[in-house]
Parts: structure tokens; sequence; C-alpha cells
């Protein structure tokens, strides 16, 4: 009897326990990319599986970090999930703001991370945040054009290739122009861009000291080129092109090459929104003649769980479903396996259906390709590629990036640009305490 | 023959007057008609005007993403509850300056309109903190309170202004004939400044409406307005002209319809006492 | 009329508005200046909990000394006067029209009227990517239907670019204020002018202006308000590129975006004073003209 009410009230306690467990309502903060709003959509899945509900707060990527960072900063708890990058999760999780994702089930299998996106998404081997998708940047090209060109795209071109391609292919009278490329200000934007091309020329930010290198040869070299080639071949207002506005270009069939996020690949692919669907290829993102490092970058979208938070185990119980194999499938299954979130898991790739897809190998490639903590040919003393793991960098770079783009549209010469870069990066480094 | 020339000036000015009035309008009519295409139809080359293929889905898509009537919702308490306290606590405080000027009345009217200078983004983390502390942060009474402070001062000098050419006599004679302070302004005053009121409400209510920096910041899940629902569609990747228009055009539609509906009201009210 | 009795019952009458204002100016004043005297670099560990390093005027003289500084003061100001030269021009001539006898003026009144009721953020993000778009814009569509080359409007024209959508915005107001103001413009006295054989600009000149002159003043000031720290339409179009960075944009930049809140909290302290200056120099060309 006695034995038979210890089951009974241990029963009640588990139930109890089960109950709570069941009732939370987690909200996440989310950017607005197609991937997260197809998410948004296989919510009922998770609260079926798991009971519990989501509530989304979808934003644009600006808007997005500056709500989440303010928030983080402050430890204000509007959020139990926040849609981080690469860039945040290690800084972040330094300062102790995130719960470290150390204990995930055997399932959810961590192993199977690709290692790129979990070191990126580490700090000293502690995984911060789960990658929900992540990418790389590669050429893709319309394959026609280029043969009318006569020409052959190698599978690693060089820039040197590129800009003859693109003068080749560009037909300003029929609205086509050799290449498309990132000239927005935002360190997202074309601030990425410009730093991986000065990669590729043998550039980098900073010294091992910390000083800023925007005075060396390397940078005028890589910036020079990319304003001749965009005057040679580029559409018109280049400066202002960001991600979309270059997607939609591409998409209308007016540009010959565009190099830029591998994730573009299912877009630009898409028959219902791409009037050059199946005439896309791929190749690796280029080098400058000589120099080692290619131009492509490393970049994952990741859900992480701010520390402090009522709803930890909740919100693990998500991110553990949002970021697993499970997922692939379940939106392969409704949507097909062009879209589903890449770059995150290497099964994905061993995965005899996805290998049909186009672009799978080459976005596998070009992400194997990218090396964090070696971004560089001379040594520098930060991690990243396309960006520098410091708190600092996100300011810095949208001013340099305006500076650059102020080039670009022809408003002070390149000499002028590098030298404000040079001056502004060096008093932010110092207002640091560098 | 002088009937003559009025019907010829009449006509350029009728001819005159919509030719600007379609430019002005041009941007909105376009969004709505964008709304309407499918992606690719957005931007079509050349620009497709009206024959196109009408489509719903853009709306139905971003009803499906977004729960629009939670967002308008909020939006409708925001706006109507911070305007409707900014009116309850600035009648008192525009009667007094309007029928008991002192020195200082001019000084204190200029002053809180220069509480609106201070620039929102300086003071983000103050008030942040602020919300923390308090527990207001996504809740719509903080943002009441907060948008409530901000027009405040509109709300006042809009109302000083009116109260202003309003006779002293009138409400002296009320008092003569034994109404308490309360029943002079509720029973006399306020009735014959309902224009102004009136006025004063549409414009705050717009104002507030629009507002994108606090109602962006503050909140989260819960009391999120239609600024933020627009956040959610502007430059996504991929295209998204025909989607975001479709989000603008449920954005401003309230207000929109609801200025058209009252503009007379609005029109005869906006003076600022500009009109003598 | 203004008793003993009736002037305390005033004070107290006022006093929740201005209890109110006077806390949201004091409790975040204080806090930013309190800021602006300290290292707050909220990405590297700083937070009020911790404790926040005293720093003097370190952050007010690099906030001055940047290189960024002038040229946002200039854009403010280009910004600010440049809209307020349009609305105030374009407001009076499209208010007289308004004021003409015509078909459908209520339909021709809406239309002119609707861009006041579009949200900032929505407003910049059509005319960016509908409009001034130099590949799928209309502006850009309609240059090549004429044979010319489409202007690079954000990057190569920015600052003109931003003030015409912000005229778009607040044309709208000024008319409406500027209308009602020639509505009550006693309509004899033109027509007495006219009979004399006085020329339209003549009459314009000394009739309509001066009558105009106070309903100029409230637009310009309470714009100039509101104008100082437009930040959405800049936000969504050119992010502070291409010399479009304004005192409140660098101030943006300064918090959010490099995340030092002792520096951008300097620059909330000059943007105050900036605003006050401005107010200041405003009361007293209009001051004479507002007998508040």
């Amino acid at each position: 009897m006695k034995y038979f009410i210890r089951t009974l009230l241990g029963a009640t306690a588990v139930c109890a326990l089960a109950s709570t467990a069941l009732a939370e309502t987690i909200t996440i903060a989310t950017v607005n990319n197609g991937d997260m709003i197809r998410m948004q959509g296989l919510t009922d899945d998770f609260t079926a599986k798991t009971g519990h509900e989501v509530e989304w707060v979808t934003l644009e990527e600006n808007v997005l970090r500056q709500r989440v960072t303010t928030d983080i900063t402050t430890k204000g708890g509007a959020f139990d999930i926040m849609t981080i990058g690469m860039y945040e999760t290690p800084i972040w999780g330094a300062n102790g703001w995130l719960v470290p994702l150390d204990d995930l089930s055997a399932e959810y299998d961590v192993d199977d991370l690709l290692p790129a996106m979990r070191a990126g998404l580490s700090k000293d081997g502690t995984l911060y945040a789960a990658p929900f998708y992540g990418e790389s940047s590669m050429i893709m090209y319309r394959k026609d054009l280029m043969e009318k060109a006569g020409l052959e795209m190698p599978d690693a071109p060089t820039w040197q290739f590129i800009r003859e391609a693109a003068k080749a292919m560009t037909d300003r009278d029929n609205d086509i122009n050799g290449i498309c490329l990132r000239g927005k200000a935002g360190w997202g934007e074309g601030g990425a861009f410009i730093t991986v091309t000065a990669n590729s020329f043998g550039a980098r930010w900073f010294d091992e000291n910390w000083k800023a290198q925007f005075d060396q040869p390397e940078w005028a070299d890589a910036l020079n080129f990319y304003i001749d080639m965009m005057e040679e071949s580029g559409p018109a207002g280049y400066a202002t092109n960001g991600f979309n506005e270059n997607l939609s270009l591409f998409q209308q069939g007016k540009c010959g090459m565009w190099i830029d996020a591998t994730v573009a690949a299912s877009f630009v692919t898409n028959p219902n929104d791409s009037t050059v669907a199946d005439k896309v290829g791929f190749a690796l993102a280029p080098n400058s003649e000589g120099v080692e490092k290619k131009s492509n970058w490393l970049w994952a979208w990741a859900l992480g769980i701010p520390a402090g938070t009522q709803k930890e185990a909740a919100a693990k119980e998500f991110i553990e479903w949002a970021t697993s194999k499970d997922y692939i499938e379940l939106v392969a299954e409704k949507e097909g396996w062009a879209n589903v979130p890449p770059g995150a898991r290497t099964s994905l790739y061993e995965n005899p259906n996805y290998k049909d897809i186009p672009f799978a190998k080459m976005t596998l490639d070009s992400i194997l390709a990218a090396d964090p903590n070696n971004p560089t040919v001379k040594p520098v003393p930060y991690v990243g590629i396309q960006f520098v793991a410091i708190p600092e960098f996100a300011g810095i770079a949208t001013e340099v990036s305006q500076e650059f783009s102020a080039a670009y549209a022809g408003q002070q010469t390149v000499e002028e640009a590098l030298a404000k870069a040079q001056a502004l990066t060096t008093d932010a480094m110092e207002a640091a305490g560098y | 023959m002088a009937r003559a020339v009025t019907t010829q000036r009449k006509s350029i000015n009728t001819l005159v007057a919509w030719v600007i009035a379609l430019l002005i309008f041009f941007p909105i009519l376009w969004t709505i008609l964008t709304s309407f295409k499918t992606e690719a139809q957005a931007i079509n080359d050349p620009p497709l005007f009206l024959f196109f293929d009408w489509t719903l889905e853009n709306y139905a898509v971003v009803q499906e993403r977004s729960d629009y009537m939670k967002f308008l919702w909020n939006s409708v308490i925001i706006a109507g509850g911070s305007t409707i306290l900014g009116t309850i606590i600035a009648i008192p405080a525009a009667w007094s300056m309007a029928f008991v000027p002192s020195k200082r009345t001019k000084d204190i009217l200029l002053w809180m309109l220069s509480t609106k200078m201070l620039p929102a983004v300086g003071v983000l983390y103050p008030i942040y903190l602020l919300f923390i502390q308090l527990g207001l942060l996504d809740t719509r009474v903080g943002l009441v309170i907060v948008l409530m402070l901000i027009n405040l001062p509109i709300i006042v000098w809009m109302l000083y202004t009116y109260f202003k050419e309003i006779p002293g006599e009138i409400l002296e004679a009320a008092r003569m004939d034994g109404a308490s302070l309360r029943d002079e302004i509720l029973y006399v005053l306020t009735p014959m400044a309902i224009p102004g009121i009136a006025s004063t409400i549409l414009l705050n209510l717009i104002l507030a409406w629009n507002e994108a920096f606090w109602t962006l910041n503050l909140t989260a899940a819960n009391a999120a307005p239609l600024t933020a629902f627009i956040a959610s569609y502007s430059s996504p990747e991929g295209l998204f002209f025909a989607k975001l228009s479709a989000a603008s055009t449920m954005a401003i539609a309230p207000i929109l319809i609801l200025g058209w509906f009252s503009q007379k009201q609005l029109v005869r009210g906006l003076t600022f006492g500009a009109v003598k | 009329m203004a008793t003993q009795h009736s002037r305390s019952a005033a004070r107290f009458m006022m006093a929740p508005a201005v209890i109110l204002l006077l806390g949201w100016m004091l409790v975040p004043l204080t806090m930013t200046l309190f800021f602006s005297f300290k290292k707050y670099l909220p990405l590297r560990g700083d937070s009020l909990a911790n404790g926040l390093d005293w720093v003097g005027f370190d952050n007010y003289v690099r906030f001055v000394t940047s290189s960024s500084f002038w040229p946002s003061i200039y854009a403010t100001l280009i910004i600010v006067g440049g809209v307020l030269i349009i609305t105030v021009i374009l407001g009076i001539l499209l208010a007289i029209l308004l004021d003409q006898p015509m078909w459908g003026q209520g339909v021709v009144r809406i239309f002119v009227i609707a861009p006041f009721f579009v949200m900032p953020t929505v407003s910049g993000l059509v005319w960016k990517n509908m409009f001034m778009d130099p590949v799928n814009g209309i502006l850009a569509h309609l240059w090549r239907f004429f044979g010319a080359a489409p202007v690079e409007w954000l990057s190569q024209a920015s600052m003109q670019s931003i003030i015409l959508i912000v005229s778009w915005q607040w044309l709208p107001f000024a008319t409406l204020i500027l209308l009602t103001a020639i509505q009550s413009l006693d309509s004899e006295q033109l027509e007495a002018a006219e009979m004399d054989g006085a020329p339209v600009l003549k009459r314009f000149w000394y009739i309509t202006l001066p009558h105009l002159s106070r309903a100029i003043t409230i637009v310009i000031l309470i714009q100039t308000i509101f104008l100082l720290s437009i930040f959405a339409e800049i936000f969504v179009t050119t992010a502070g590129a291409f010399g479009t960075k304004t005192l409140t944009y660098l101030i943006f930049q300064r918090v959010l975006e490099s995340q030092n809140v002792g520096l951008g909290s300097a620059g909330g302290v000059y943007a105050i004073i900036l605003a006050n200056i401005v107010a200041i120099f405003l009361m007293r060309i209009v001051g004479k003209n507002l007998d508040a």
C-alpha cells in the first residue's frame, strides 16, 4: 500500500513536471530569409511533437541585429531564442551571454555538423549556437552567354579570367552586364564582398599588432581591380547593389556572372522566379593570379539561447528540432530537396537524394575551401573571413564600406577612400583600447 | 462671356490640379497595384500598369505568414491609447495656458516642444534599461506611455491655439452662473473646441501610427504593431516587391481610410493658430 | 480674469503635463549625460551592474574629432533646409491651386494629403526599390523611354533623393496648414486689388504672402522638429552612405552599430545642443510671428 502511494505520488509529480514542461510558449527572433520563413510555416510539426507553442518575431536582417544586440547586452530577456550569425556567436559566447549547447541529445548527432560551421559557432571548443543553414560564396554564371563568348569556365578561375570573361559577355545594348557584384555599403553587404576580394589579392584588415592595413598596396590593388572591372562590365548603379538587387538582376537575365552566397543558387535555379533557371553553372570563387587564398566566405545563420531565459529546456528542444536531420527530411518531403536548409550537416551531402541537386557539390566544395582561422595570405590576429570576430568590427566595417561605396560611385578616389578607411579604423581601434 | 471664362479657368484648374494630385499620389497607387502582381510581374520590363493577371496571392501569403489582425490590434491600441491619454492630460494644461496666461506660458510651451528634439536613438539604452526595470518591455502599456509622452507637446500646443480663439467671456459667463472649473472645461470649453480636439486627435493618431523607432525597439512578440509587421517584409532574400507592397498596403490602409474619411475635420482644425 | 484662485488652479491643471514631460526629459537626459562620461562598450561586457569607468570628456572629444562629425552636421542642415524650402514653396503653390474652383476638389485634396499617412519606413522602401532603382525603378524606365541614361539616384544624387522622399512625405502637411490659412483670406480684399488692376504676382506678394506668414512660421517650426530626427528614410535607403549621414544617423551608428554607448551618448548631448541652437534661431526669426 505504502509502495502504491509512493508510486502514485511519484506519478503525479511526473505528470506535474510534464504538464509544466508542456505549457511553454517560446519567443524566437529570426531573420526574414526564405529558409526561416519556411521554418515558421512548419512550426506546427514542432508543437505537435513537443507541445510547446512558438511566437515568431521575424525582422529584416539589419533591424534584427540591432534588436537582438540591444536585448542581449542589457539582459532584456525579450527572446528565448535568437537567430544570430557566425560573427556574433563567439563574441556573445565569450561574454557568457549564450547558453552552451554542450548537452545535445545523442540522436541530434552533433558530430554530423560540418566542422567549419561547428568551429565558427564555438568559442574555446564549446558550441554556443546551432547552425540552421550555412553558406560560402561561389560564382554563378550563365552557361549560354559563356558559350556565346567562346569561353569555358574552369572549376577554379582567377580574377583575371573573370574580368576577361565579363568583358566578353557584356552586351549593354541588350541589357546584359558581364558581372554583377555587391557594392552596397554595410559590413554584411558590400563590406563582406570587398573583404573577401581583398583576401584573394593578399590583403588583410589588421596586422598582428591590430594595426589597420588600408595603407598597404594590396588593398589598393583589390579596390582598383574591382572598380575597373565593374566600370567595364558591371550594371548601372552597382554601388547600391546588395544581395537582393543582384539576385533580381540575375533572375531577369541581366547578368553574365554573379559571385555571391551559395544559398542564392536555389533562387536562381528556381523556374518560378528565375528566367534563366536552366542556364546556370557554378564555379569556385576566384583568386588573383599568384595568390593562393580564394575569395569565398563562410557564414552560418544559427539559433542561440540567451542566458537567463526561463524557458531554456523548451528552447533547446526547439533548436534540436529545427537543426536536426529530421527537419531536413521534413522540408524535403514538403518542399523538395532543393529547398532544404543547406550547408549545416555532413549527412545532407552524403544523401543520394541531394546529390542530384546541381549546386550541391559546388556549395560543399566552397564551404570546405573556406578557413576562418587562416583567412589571409599574411598572418592575422583575428578569426573570420569576411569579418573580423571582434565587437568593434561591425561598426568599423560599415563605415569603411561606406567610404568604398562612395569610391565606387565615383565620388572620391580609391586613395581617398583608403586613407579615410585607415584613419577611421585606427581611431575606432584606439577608442576600443587596442 | 464672364461665365465662359470661369468655366475655362475652372477646366484648366481642374486639369492642372488632377495631374499634380495624381503625381503626388502615384507612389501609393503604384504600391497598391504592385501588391496585386506576382513577384515576376512586379519587376517586369516594361512596367505593367493595369494589364496583368490580378492576383490576391500576396495577401494570402502575408496573412498566412503573419497574424495581421494581431499587429493591427496592437497598432490601434497603442496609437489610440496614447492619443486619448495624451489628450486627457493636455486639455487642462492647454486650458490654463490659454485662459490664465502668465509671463512664462510661452517659455513653457516652447520648452515642451523642445523635448521633442531629443534624438530617440541617443536615449535608446537609457529607455531600454528603464523598461526592463519597470517590466514594460514588449507591453502595450509601455508603448502607450512612450508615444503619449512623445506627442504630448504637439497635443498641448494644438489645443492651446484652439482654446485661445475661444472668447474668454463665454467661460467667464459660465463661471458667473456658478459652474465649477470642471464643469467649465467639460461642458462649456470642450464642446466649443470639438473641431480642434478632433483634428488634434487625428493628427496624433497618424503620428503615433507611423512611429517606427520605439515601436520596433521596445517590442518583441506581444506588443508589436504594424511597423514591426513591415520590418518582416523589407528586403528578405529573393524577390519581394509584390509581397512588400501587399504588406505595405495592409499597414497603411487603416490610417489612410481613416484619414480620408476625416480629412474635412483634419483640415478644419489643422491651423495651429495660424489663422487669424 | 486671472484671479489668485484661477492662477493656482491653472498651475494645478498644468502640473500633470509639465511633470510628465519634465520626467520624460530629465530621466533619459540624466542617464545620457551620465553615460557620456563613461566608457560603456556593451559588447566588451560593460554594464551598469558591473560598474562603468569614468573617462571624463574623452567621448565628447572623440565624437567631434571624428571625420564624420562635421559632414553629419552639414548633411543634417542641408536635408532640413532643403525639405523646408521645397515643402514651403510647393506647399504655397499647391494651397493656392487647391483653393481655386475646380471639379472633384475633394478627391484631389485626398490624393494630395495621402503621403502624410504613409509610414516613413514604407515610403523609404517604396521609393528606393520601385522608383529609384537604376535598373527596375519606374524612374529608370521613364528615363530610358526618353532615351536618357537612368540616374543612379541613391548614389549619385543621394542628398537630392533623400530630400525628395522626405519632401514627398511632408508636403501634404505644409499644404494643409497653408490651405487653411488661405481659405481664411478675405477674398474681397483680393478682388478689390484685382479691380485696381494689380497684377497676379503683386497681389500674391503684397496680400497673400503676408497673410500666410504665420502659417509658414508654423510649418517651419513643426517640420524642423520632426526633420531634425528623421531616421527611417535614411536607414532603408542609403544607410548613411554617399554623404547622407545625418547627426541622428551618426549617433545610431555609434550606439547600435559600433556598440559604443558612451560615445553615442556624447553624440546625443551634441544633438540636443544643436536642436536647441536651431530652436533659438527659429524663435528669433519666427518668434514675432508667433504671439504665443
